[in-house]
This record gives structure tokens, C-alpha cells and sequence, in this order.
């Protein structure tokens, strides 16, 4: 039987919302306060959502704690309390939680095996939220 | 098509053991889960029925009667109780979220007349939840 199992996870990050593609004039309209230049800081909460059969043997769809080892190796130890514009990852891309969410979403995608990736959620607050499930998946 | 969700809460107790593997296995695959004195959580159970809506009564579903076979099917077996032991879907079967995502489905499916079931969401923790769709 197919079973859906989410787990969340938090870190804090700074970042700026500032592309170099605009003048500095239409970043701040856009972007308003999150153009700050200095930065400003999150408590990103994560979403990971994996589906699969249950296994008969476990009563699992994926073991928790390969799933804990990934996004914490992978994930938290890269992201936790970092300047998000500062990484490699968004050199190019402006740090918003959409392109954080495709970003998270693709190394869940590359590297995690135990159980087929369906979503990647954010909260950024506790108002604002963002999920990325894949080019190929509309949601019902 | 309206969807309608109804929250509930249980607390209960369980371990995870497969009597197929050795006390080594068992350790390493569920590790603290293993514990066979068992641990407990406070489980939030969240129901999902869909349907028309009923042009009488502005009701996909009498959230009276639905409240009524959440209690009676689901949270009466469970609640308070030691899963491994006193449920009988986990005699023979691990309880874990999954399993109990299931088992919620099997008992809540065929007792609901209006509505239909949608999906089973069982919170472990705020931090881990499972959904289950009836999927085979």
C-alpha cells in the first residue's frame, strides 16, 4: 500500500532580495524591504514529503533516520545559519524561497534514494509558504 | 466536490520489532524504537471526507455523525492503549505511522455512508506526518 510520510525540518539563513538583471530603482520597488542591502534572516521551516509502498518487513516507507542523515548532511549543515546569497548555489539566481525549494527540491531529487521525492515545502514565516513539486506534477 | 477535515487527538504507546529479524537487525533498523517496554506520543489524527453538497442540509457530511464514527472506530481501540498489544491489526504488524495511517483507513472506509474518504492524516509528531489515500 502507497503511504505519503513528511517530515519537518528547520534552519535559519539570511539572505537579500536583489537582481542584477534590474536597475537599483526597480529592486527596490520590487523587492522593497527584502532589498536591504545589509541582508535580514528567516526560521526556514522544510517539508520534505517522500511516497512509497510500506514495506511489510518495516511497516516504512523510507527509514527516518536515512532520510534525518541526507537532510542534515546534505541540506541543514549547508544552509543552517548562512547568508543564502553568499553560496555558490545563488551566485546566479536571487535567493527567494521559490528558487530555495527548487534548489532543495533537485538535491533531494540527485541524491536521497530511499523513497520517490514528491514535494518540498517552506514555510518562510509563518504567513508565507511554498511548494515545488516537480515539473512534471500538477496538484489536484 | 467539497472536502471537509476533521481533527482528532490520541495518545498511545507502541514499539517496532519484526520477530523475522535477529535482535541485532531489529536494533539497528529501529533503534530507539526498538525499546520493547514501548514509548508513547501524542498522535493527531486529521480525516478527510469529500462529497456533494447536500442542497437541504448545506452538509457534505453531519460533522456530528462523522465526530461519532471517529470516536467509536478509531479513537476508542486506540486511545490510551499500548498498540503492539492491545490492537489487534498490530498484533502481527508493526505500528508504525504508516501502518497506523492504514489501519485508521481500514476502520473509518466502510463505516461512512454520505461522504466519501479522502485521506487519513496521521501526525506522529508535529514534525512527522503520514497521509494515506486508501492507494493499494
Amino acid at each position: 500500500m502507497k503511504a505519503y510520510l513528511t517530515r519537518r525540518y528547520m534552519f535559519s539563513a539570511s539572505h537579500r532580495l536583489h537582481s542584477d538583471a534590474m536597475s537599483d530603482v526597480e529592486n527596490s520597488a520590487i523587492y522593497g524591504k527584502c532589498n536591504n542591502p545589509y541582508g535580514h534572516g528567516h526560521n526556514y521551516t522544510l517539508e520534505v514529503m517522500v511516497s512509497g509502498a510500506v514495506d511489510e518487513k518495516t511497516g516504512m516507507v523510507c527509514n527516518l533516520v536515512d532520510l534525518d542523515e541526507f537532510v542534515r548532511g546534505q541540506i541543514l549543515e549547508r544552509f543552517d545559519h548562512q547568508n543564502l546569497n553568499t553560496l555558490p548555489e545563488f551566485a546566479r539566481a536571487v535567493p527567494t524561497t521559490e528558487n530555495l525549494c527548487m534548489l532543495i527540491y533537485d538535491i533531494l531529487q540527485r541524491g536521497f534514494r530511499g523513497a520517490h521525492l514528491e514535494k518540498v515545502r517552506f514555510e518562510e514565516t509563518m504567513m508565507n509558504s511554498f511548494e515545488y513539486w516537480g515539473e512534471n506534477r500538477v496538484i489536484e | 466536490m467539497v472536502y471537509l477535515t476533521r481533527k482528532a487527538e490520541f495518545s498511545a504507546s507502541h514499539y517496532y520489532d519484526n520477530p523475522e529479524f535477529s535482535a541485532e537487525e531489529n536494533r539497528r533498523i529501529f533503534g530507539k524504537c526498538n525499546n520493547p517496554n514501548g514509548h508513547g506520543h501524542n498522535y493527531t489524527l486529521e480525516v478527510t471526507v469529500k462529497g456533494e453538497v447536500d442542497p437541504r442540509s448545506g452538509f457534505v457530511v453531519d460533522l456530528k455523525q462523522l465526530k461519532e464514527t471517529m470516536s467509536r472506530e478509531v479513537l476508542d481501540a486506540l486511545d490510551h492503549r499500548f498498540l503492539n498489544k492491545e490492537v489487534p491489526e498490530f498484533f502481527n504488524r508493526i505500528p508504525t505511522t504508516e501502518n497506523l495511517a492504514i489501519a485508521i483507513w481500514q476502520r473509518l472506509s466502510p463505516k461512512l455512508n454520505a461522504a466519501k474518504l479522502h485521506r487519513v492524516r496521521v501526525y506522529e509528531t508535529p514534525d512527522l506526518f503520514v497521509d494515506f489515500y486508501g492507494e493499494a
